[in-house]
């Protein structure tokens, strides 16, 4: 494309004066996205997690063994070495190739928690911000107690009531983990459900349901994705060490938290058995971390003229 | 005339405050109707009681002679809208114009909505180029006007003007008013004004009431206003004050 092409379509994303309702959203994405790759960390932080949908689609290419069947006989516990970068484990396993399927539960396990809480704690911190009165202080109260709990000890009483298994740990982690976003939307909605807009609205008539899915959430979503990308980091956490305590995944699924755990035998001997596992997870979590952070840049209301 | 607007002893209590005590107002059909008043004086209030906004004890409220309840139907909305005083905090910050228009619409399911939007920003001066802007992307003017289309897309008979103009500087203060003015000939809307200023009043409105702390303290004609024809001290003191500051030396 050259020069002026490229020239032009900035302008037109950057146009003053919209001609239709794409180019007015486009020309909105397109701001948000100049702020947050103007901020080189955030940056690394959106290669990383995207080299992992890379790496977690891709698997199956990309993984020089099986991650699940080893050579018992020839190659145990061997040094990291041409043949196997990141070394085997006690079963002959190429941990390489256990650590690229692995990222697949990671990003199951972030996926269906975000998916599970987010929208949970949506619902409830705007309906009990807008509506007031004896459902906020109920729903609230709700949100108190699932606050009080410490997160890894209800997520291991709901493991143990339900049986070990990814997709219990999943649960666990999800009922655990929406209150704060609860929070974090009511206290935004708060501080909306005054505003001469939303009384606009009113005025024309809307239901109390049209205002806070349409009017209300919107505004409340750029807090929740920040806040859940920096999350992120926490949820892998706790997926790891329920697998690391045996009540998340389950041999022999490749997940990293279980990978530590059964490398933790030999983590003086042999520490490449756990080394790499938990240096995906480092990585993973520092890239949630960054992206959490330059979202917050790029999308909080309160910085520039959004 | 019939009344378009009847009040009759109006109360409305904030947390055990009365910021109405017992207001009656009446306002006839296609006429302009002013409130003035110190700030505090419970004008605003009175505009928001009647678009339902303020919880309003006791008192009645009848809209072209119909009653209303403690809720307001859909019907009344299409009857009455209301522009806010402040026109940088009644867009919705992340919702383009045409989104904001699209509203009403949609709400009170009409299906011409393309057409509406069109003849709406045209009557009150935007072209179509100002159609998919957001708000942060309009002056406080054309945010005002958008306020002004978006009240009247519902095509009500009765204007609910908050300060319409307080927030705006003096050359855009007089084309939003007379863009009222000219709306108002134009559909033969009632409007019920809020103001402190006498001067905006006086050119606005046929007849007004002067408030003070939460009651009505007279009734006057903009004629009477002008040619300084009032009966009560307040109202007097408020006209010295409207004169502005006076040199005497």
């Amino acid at each position: 494309m050259s020069v002026e092409a490229i020239q032009s379509r900035r302008d037109w994303l950057l146009s003053e004066r919209p001609a239709s309702r794409m180019q007015a959203r486009l020309g909105r994405a397109y701001v948000a996205w100049r702020r947050f790759s103007a901020n080189r960390l955030a940056f690394l932080g959106l290669l990383i997690i995207i080299a992992l949908l890379v790496v977690a689609a891709l698997a199956d290419v990309l993984a020089p063994y099986s991650p699940t069947f080893g050579d018992l006989k020839g190659s145990r516990l061997l040094a990291p070495s041409a043949a196997h970068w990141f070394g085997t484990d006690d079963l002959g396993r190429d941990i390489l190739s256990r650590v690229i399927f692995g990222s697949r539960w990671t990003l199951y396990v972030v996926i269906l928690v975000a998916i599970i809480a987010a929208p949970i704690g949506l619902l409830v911190g705007t309906v009990a911000g807008y509506a007031g009165g004896w459902i906020d202080a109920i729903l609230m109260r709700i949100t108190d107690i699932f606050l009080a709990f410490p997160k890894l000890i209800l997520a291991l009483a709901f493991v143990a009531a339900l049986g070990p298994g990814i997709e219990n740990a999943v649960l666990a982690i999800a009922i655990t983990s929406w209150p704060p976003y609860a929070r974090i939307a009511r206290a935004e909605t708060l501080t909306v459900r005054n505003s001469d807009y939303i009384k606009a609205v009113q005025l024309m008539g809307a239901s109390p349901f049209r205002i806070v899915l349409r009017h209300i959430m919107p505004l409340c979503i750029s807090s929740l994705i920040i806040r859940v990308t920096l999350d992120m980091a926490g949820i892998i956490l706790t997926a790891a060490g329920l697998g690391f305590l045996g009540l998340g995944a389950q041999p022999p699924l490749p997940e990293w938290g279980a990978m530590i755990a059964s490398g933790r035998r030999f983590v003086l001997d042999q520490w490449w058995v756990a080394g790499a596992p938990g240096f995906a997870i480092l990585i993973v979590s520092l890239g949630f971390n960054l992206l959490g952070d330059g979202l917050r840049d790029a999308l909080d209301p309160r910085s520039g003229d959004q | 005339m019939n009344a378009a607007l009847s009040i009759d002893g109006l109360e409305v209590v904030f947390d055990r405050f009365r910021a109405l005590k017992g207001v009656s107002l009446e306002v006839k059909s296609g006429e302009s109707f002013g409130l003035v008043g110190e700030s505090g004086s419970g004008k605003s209030t009175l505009l928001r009681a009647i678009a339902g906004l303020a919880p309003a004890v006791s008192g009645t409220i009848a809209v072209n002679g119909k009653r209303l309840g403690t809720r307001r139907d859909k019907a009344f909305y299409r009857e009455v809208q209301m522009v806010f005083q402040d026109p940088y905090g009644s867009l919705h910050p992340r919702q383009t114009v045409d989104r904001l228009l699209q509203e009403p619409l949609a709400i009170h399911g009409f299906a011409d909505s393309e057409k509406r939007i069109q003849r709406a920003l045209d009557e009150v001066g935007l072209g179509t180029g100002f159609r998919f802007r957001y708000s942060h992307q309009l002056s406080g003017g054309q945010r005002q006007r958008v306020a002004i289309a978006r009240a009247l897309i519902l095509e009500p008979s009765i204007l609910l003007l908050d300060e319409p103009t307080s927030a705006l500087d003096a050359s855009v203060q007089a084309e939003v008013l007379n863009l009222l003015e000219e709306i108002r000939r134009r559909r033969k809307l009632t409007f019920l004004m809020v103001s402190h200023d006498l001067a905006i009043i006086t050119h606005m409105c046929e007849r007004l009431m002067v408030m003070q702390d939460g009651e009505a303290v007279e009734n006057l004609t903009a004629a009477q206003l002008v040619g300084h024809r009032v009966t009560k001290d307040y109202t007097r003191n408020l006209l010295r004050a409207s004169d502005g500051f006076v040199r005497t030396a």
